[in-house]
């Protein structure tokens, strides 16, 4: 008997949730707001969906509806990768440690 | 490049996200973790575009629309003032929902490019997959939109309730699950089409009746919905780095949204169900008498702050409104050079988001260590001299321990009313968003400062 490979995607999804629970747990609430932008960039990794849907089909009709879908969501997640990420660098680089001794 | 191969660099990616978010466990280390985010991102890409190996005019493009909108992303990352955040994140989220919506849409009407059989007879697993991605995908973009109409002020931030919305809901839930039954027995593209318009709908309803200081779940709430379309349109595409993203995604979403709710004393259900807002205001809070209140002014506040030994302040979603941040390190550094010692205290749902407060404060160089949580300086006020409360109110409010009739009962609150002296910069006595009178303005050790929060900072730099 084989086993359905939904299962072990399955798998990994279950997993990854518990991998996600541990780790957040331990992000510091002062960063929650980078987090929150940077789950977001992570999230546009949707944008692989959107490759593969706006290259398949016929070379000389790159156009078609299913396509243009594909692009469309292409700009979105790219929004998004490059806000996210960049919005998330900008904030880390305001994290700053007491520069020196008071008193 | 094999299916095998492929796999295994989609698990890189996955895996270096898990590390982008493990880095943000402190601020030293989150700047690497940030980057192996980068990195991940750019490996799924790279490797997505040469799995499917077309680099005829489609491949062109590709890289345009991917440098155009990653240039929209750069100019709006680097443009946008750090009290707008919220509203900020709450337009991105909008974006991952449609891309997803937009992904399942091409894979519903091409699904041989995914390998999910033909038009007409596609497999039944992916047909509830991507149902779910679409209808989930749906739900966050118009939720992410009304959360950022709200944020943004462009619509009022009061909850929209009426009658049986809460039955409409249900029976809507009820309509996409018969939808996405019938689209896998028929596969006829109409019920497709219809899970998505009600998804949309839903999402909208969804959001109306939360009002704005329950912002901070909303956002944290749609958060973790993106995360879950993006795990739906993972099993779809059979891609492990989406999956494993979008478990990741969806819990951190889900564990913000239980701190904020924890934060407020408040269930999940509670929140979703309608804000505090659609309460009707108190009878009592409006028709008691005019209790006496102690006013003063800067000079008043800087004399208290100045001959003080300790200060601790507490910040809120005003002082994001007034952009007072910088003149408020200003103020520290002045007191500090008189040598009192100056420490934050932060509560889990000051602003509108989570972390907001912490971020405008790095903004401004606030050196992160010296900014608390809750827990870690509650115990402070005690010993301190003065608190200066700048554009907090309901979070400092005693009503949360002493009246258990009060809607914000049980909330855990900074204990402000112990330190010796409060100075309390606010632009009238108006109730907070949760409509109830704070009782703290009536002490006898609290100093009310009318006036807006950044004009009454800059005044007491004056008179330091």
């Amino acid at each position: 008997m084989e086993i359905d490979p939904f299962i072990f995607r399955l798998s990994i999804f279950i997993l990854s949730i518990f991998i996600g629970y541990y780790v957040v747990w331990s992000v510091t609430p002062s960063l929650h707001t980078p987090l929150m932008s940077v789950t977001n960039a992570i999230s546009s990794v949707i944008i692989v969906g959107a490759i593969i849907a706006a290259l398949s089909g016929d070379n000389e009709k790159i156009f078609e509806i299913a396509n243009l879908y594909g692009y469309l969501a292409i700009i979105l997640a790219a929004i998004n990768i490059f806000g996210g990420f960049l919005v998330t660098q900008r904030m880390l680089a305001m994290y700053k440690k007491k520069k020196k001794r008071e008193k | 490049m094999s299916a095998n191969l492929l796999a295994i660099f989609y698990l890189i990616s996955g895996v270096l996200f898990i590390l982008a978010l493990r880095g943000l466990s402190s601020p030293e280390t989150s700047r690497q973790g940030n980057l192996y985010g980068i990195i991940g991102m750019a490996i799924a890409i790279s490797v997505t575009i040469l799995s499917v190996g077309n680099f005829s005019t489609g491949f062109l493009y590709l890289i345009l629309f991917l440098l155009m909108g990653g240039s929209i992303g750069a100019f709006i990352a680097f443009k946008i003032p750090m009290t707008a955040m919220p509203e900020l994140v709450a337009g991105f989220h909008s974006l991952v929902g449609l891309a997803a919506v937009f992904v399942a849409i091409s894979a519903f009407l091409n699904p041989s490019a995914f390998n999910l059989g033909d038009p007409g007879s596609i497999k039944v697993a992916s047909l509830i997959e991507m149902s779910l991605g679409a209808s989930i995908g749906a739900i966050t973009f118009t939720g992410s939109i009304i959360a950022f109409l709200k944020l943004r002020g462009i619509m009022s931030g009061s909850p929209i309730t009426f009658v049986g919305q809460h039955y409409l809901n249900l029976a809507l839930g009820l309509v996409l699950v018969s939808l996405v039954f019938y689209l896998c027995k028929t596969q006829i593209d109409t019920w497709f089409w219809s899970i998505i318009v009600i998804s949309f709908l839903v999402g909208v309803l969804l959001i109306i009746p939360i009002g704005g200081a329950d912002m901070p779940v909303v956002i944290s709430m749609l958060n973790s919905y993106s995360g879950w379309a993006a795990a739906g349109i993972g099993f779809t595409l059979e891609n492990t780095a989406l999956i494993i993203t979008g478990a990741l995604v969806g819990s951190s979403g889900a564990i913000l949204s239980y701190i904020m709710c924890k934060g407020m004393n408040r269930s999940f259900f509670n929140v979703i169900l309608g804000g505090w807002g659609a309460t009707d205001q108190n009878s009592k809070s409006s028709s008691k008498e005019q209790k006496p209140v102690k006013s003063g002014n800067a000079d008043d506040a800087a004399f208290l702050m100045k001959n003080a030994s300790s200060v601790i302040i507490v910040p809120g979603y005003g002082m994001a409104v007034a952009q007072a941040q910088h003149a408020l390190r200003e103020m520290v550094d002045a007191l500090k050079k008189n040598g009192v010692k100056v420490t934050y205290a932060i509560h889990p749902v000051a602003g509108r988001m989570p972390g907001h407060m912490n971020v405008l404060l790095a903004e401004a160089n606030v050196p992160y260590d010296e900014v608390f949580e809750l827990e870690e300086i509650n115990n402070d006020f005690a010993n301190c001299d003065v608190a200066y409360v700048i554009g907090a109110n309901d979070v400092t409010n005693p009503v949360a321990k002493t009246d258990p009739q009060s809607p914000i009962y049980g909330m855990p609150i900074l204990d402000v009313e112990k330190s010796k002296s409060v100075l309390f910069v606010k632009r009238s006595l108006s109730p907070g968003y949760a409509g109830i009178d704070n009782d703290l303005f009536y002490r006898d050790n609290t100093l009310m400062l009318f006036a807006d929060a950044k004009k009454m900072t800059e005044d007491i730099i004056k008179s330091l």
